[in-house]
């Protein structure tokens, strides 16, 4: 089968997907008696001055950012049949453990951040790893044990900000912990718009932006090309067969936790660290719970993970402009519900074409997938084109292509 | 398992859908209008508008003030809700004002933060703050808090309880344990103790500080109301926006008494609810809105400062539809006249 086939079939699902549920979105705004047209016009419409334009992007990246963290923390875990519903609870223990260790101490800038970084992803994999001792130990599964430890995260850190990591003054309506000094802030990257010629920004693009693009690269590598990343992805289609095959399953789900949670830990770290520099009531919750949903559109795969964040970021953004021409916000939850739900049906459909394709060419079964949407195709075996390669280029690239690629990414819940 | 896990996936985004903000008000007023009309920006807090609670409040104060001012609701106002996380707040504010909205008024104090940094990108602009206090000046001298005594109307709240409770025990619901709503209770339990020193008061959150899902949780607010009932309790306050719809359903089964907030809930409650809402503590966020507008309008608003609404200003008080507390209205109109007249202090803090 030629690559170009592969890669049709792989791109199948998504895009079905997403005509089905721009479908049913424009018929919800018809029949809330608006224009989906004026509405698609809207959502594209990136504002009059050059300055509004690039803070449209930069609204857009500051949010894919954090979504793109959690979709990856949630896709480790999936790649090898594991379902992190955690995610929520280990990042936010992590960031508010991570906010008072900054805040407590005084270094030079880079290893302030670094600590910071570093206090974070141990906090989220730790949490993580809980779920996982459970699991081995006792064969909880960690669908219940996760879920489960996310209310026990929670009534934590309500418990250690309004105790003993409060910064705020009493009686402030909004409470928090101390602040980061200014070593522990990452700088912004704004400096981009000037060097390639573009009005400057009202917000600071989050310097975080490249080390989750370092995070997406790594996380790939990893999955794609180490014996590690095999053997997780072998587990993941088949636990039987892995073990069969001298895969230690126990210890996989061990590191596989241990892994997403760290990547968990990252995820409140762009808000914390370059704008908010403290952790408080107002804090963005609900990001571990909207990983599932990006992690599900990307299909488990990086590259697929950033265009999905940067499709949440873009119907994000699109909700108040959505509300000045008198369409509700809300209309921008249903399109970001549906799609991830088209995704799911999508992907089952393409999944058991390809399985027909496969039968019908009279080659070996092709090892069914798990159910889970996770790989594409059915097609275990080798990488799928996007190699290492691509994997930069969407990483690194999201702030030279936003421009080009607009229409075809969206915005956030 | 598998298949159960994605349905859950699924029903998480759904869930994520059912949070909805009805209406976000009219549309198509961006920039156009005579730049001498008055042009309103409003800026909701979680939940938006159709909470019934605050927002809807803030909502009615613009619809007044429109109406006085010989406005439309169509060309003159711009209301806007967040997404579902709140994380654009931000973004709400600096778009109205961008668009060319004057006043714009955020509504909650979740915009504490938020308001000081857009204030100063937007010197020109008139901003307020619906629960947030600018006492010191620190937001801009272009913004006003409008705040309120809650502590007052609460503590009137516990001497109507305590005056009609016949078990000796009353109960308060809170929605999220924040300073905010510690000020409901602090003087819910000051005015039941100054009728009935010995008077037992359950006294519970629905959700920690930081987790905001206590206010839109009428279930959990049923069973903590519930749980109070079966302990004695026989009068129930609630302070949780959208979860008191709970406690009024636990406070009909259980044949027993509850108190509203915020607006006068016996208006808009079911006709079984309206026998056990004995009275609602109101806070007028609708007149502060409206007097907020009007003073733009005439150019006397002040900014840099706070406008507080207490019990003498009437911005707080009890509501007396169904006439349950008719009996006891001079033993309520006592403690309101010595908070006024200062020989009675309330506390915030419980």
């Amino acid at each position: 089968m030629s690559t170009l086939r592969r890669l049709g079939t792989a791109l199948l699902a998504p895009v079905l997907a997403i005509v089905v549920a721009l479908a049913i979105s424009a018929l919800v705004i018809v029949l809330i008696g608006e224009n989906p047209l004026s509405a698609v016009e809207v959502m594209l419409d990136f504002g009059d001055s050059p300055s509004q334009q690039t803070q449209a992007m930069v609204v857009i990246l500051n949010r894919a950012v954090p979504l793109f963290l959690a979709g990856l923390a949630v896709s480790v875990a999936f790649r090898m049949g594991l379902f992190n519903i955690g995610v929520e609870g280990q990042y936010r223990l992590a960031t508010i453990l991570s906010a008072a260790a900054g805040a407590a101490v005084a270094l030079p800038a880079p290893l302030h951040v670094l600590l910071i970084i570093v206090v974070a992803m141990l906090v989220g994999a730790f949490w993580a790893g809980i779920v996982a001792v459970l699991k081995v130990t006792r064969g909880v599964s960690e669908v219940i044990s996760s879920i489960m430890l996310n209310f026990i995260a929670l009534g934590l850190a309500s418990f250690l900000l309004t105790g003993p990591l409060r910064g705020s003054e009493p009686g402030a309506s909004i409470i928090t912990t101390a602040d980061i000094p200014e070593s522990g802030w990452f700088p912004g990257l704004n400096g981009v718009f000037g060097a390639l010629g573009l009005a400057e920004p009202r917000s600071e693009l989050y310097g975080f932006l490249l080390v989750a693009a370092v995070a997406g690269i790594v996380i790939a590598v990893l999955v794609k090309r180490t014996r590690f990343g095999f053997d997780l992805r072998a587990t993941g289609m088949s636990p039987s067969a892995a073990t069969a095959s001298g895969v230690d399953a126990r210890g996989m789900v061990i590191k596989t936790m241990l892994i997403s949670g760290a990547v968990a830990g990252l995820i409140g770290l762009p808000d914390l660290l370059g704008s908010s520099h403290h952790y408080g009531t107002e804090f963005t919750t609900g990001l571990g719970f909207l990983g599932i949903a990006v992690a599900l559109l990307g299909r488990n795969s990086p590259v697929g993970i950033a265009l999905g964040a940067l499709l949440f970021g873009f119907l994000d953004r699109a909700a108040i402009p959505l509300q000045f021409e008198g369409i509700p916000a809300s209309v921008v939850t249903i399109i970001q519900g549906t799609i991830v739900l088209a995704v799911v049906v999508a992907n089952e459909i393409a999944r058991r074409i390809t399985r027909r394709q496969a039968e019908r060419g009279g080659s070996q079964p092709a090892s069914p997938t798990t159910g889970d949407g996770s790989t594409d195709g059915g097609q275990g075996s080798g990488g799928p084109p996007p190699d290492p390669g691509a994997a930069v280029g969407t990483g690194t690239g999201p702030g030279v292509r936003s421009g080009a690629a607009d229409g075809t990414r969206g915005g956030q819940q | 398992m598998k298949a159960a896990a994605l349905l859950l996936a699924g029903s998480m985004a759904l869930a994520a859908c059912a949070s909805d903000e009805s209406d976000s008000g009219s549309g198509g007023g961006s920039g156009s209008g005579g730049n001498d009309e008055l042009m309103i920006g409003l800026a909701f807090d979680t939940g938006g508008r159709g909470d019934k609670s605050f927002n809807d409040s803030a909502y009615a104060g613009v619809e007044a003030a429109v109406e006085e001012l010989g406005l439309s609701m169509e060309d003159n106002v711009q209301t806007l809700s967040p997404n579902d996380d709140a994380s654009n707040r931000g973004e709400l504010l600096t778009q109205l004002a961008e668009q060319g909205y004057d006043p714009v008024i955020a509504v909650g104090f979740n915009y504490d933060e938020i308001i000081a940094d857009v204030s100063q990108d937007f010197p020109e602009v008139t901003f307020a703050q619906v629960d947030g206090s600018n006492a010191d000046g620190a937001k801009g001298d272009n913004v006003t808090g409008l705040l309120f005594a809650e502590e007052q109307g609460s503590f009137l709240a516990g001497v109507a309880a305590a005056s009609k409770t016949e078990t000796d025990n009353i109960g308060f619901v809170g929605g999220v344990q924040s300073p905010l709503i510690e000020k409901f209770q602090a003087g819910f339990e000051a005015g039941a103790r100054a009728v009935n020193p010995d008077i037992t008061i359950q006294s519970q959150y629905l959700s920690p500080a930081g987790d905001f899902s206590g206010f839109g949780a009428p279930d959990r607010g049923y069973s903590v109301a519930q749980g109070f009932y079966q302990n004695g309790a026989d009068i129930v306050f609630h302070a949780a926006g959208g979860s008191g719809e709970g406690v009024f359903q636990a406070a009909v089964e259980a044949n027993k008494r509850a108190i509203g907030v915020d607006s006068d809930q016996w208006q808009t409650a079911s006709p079984e609810q309206q026998a056990v809402i004995m009275t609602s503590m109101i806070k007028r966020v609708d007149n502060a809105v409206m007097e907020f507008i009007l003073s733009v309008a005439n150019d006397e608003a002040e900014g840099g400062t706070d406008v507080v609404y207490d019990l003498e200003s009437d911005g707080v008080g009890l509501s007396t539809s169904g006439g349950y507390i008719d009996d006891i209205a001079d033993v309520i109109e006592d403690y309101r006249q010595q908070i006024v007249d200062g020989s009675v202090t309330v506390p915030t803090t419980p």
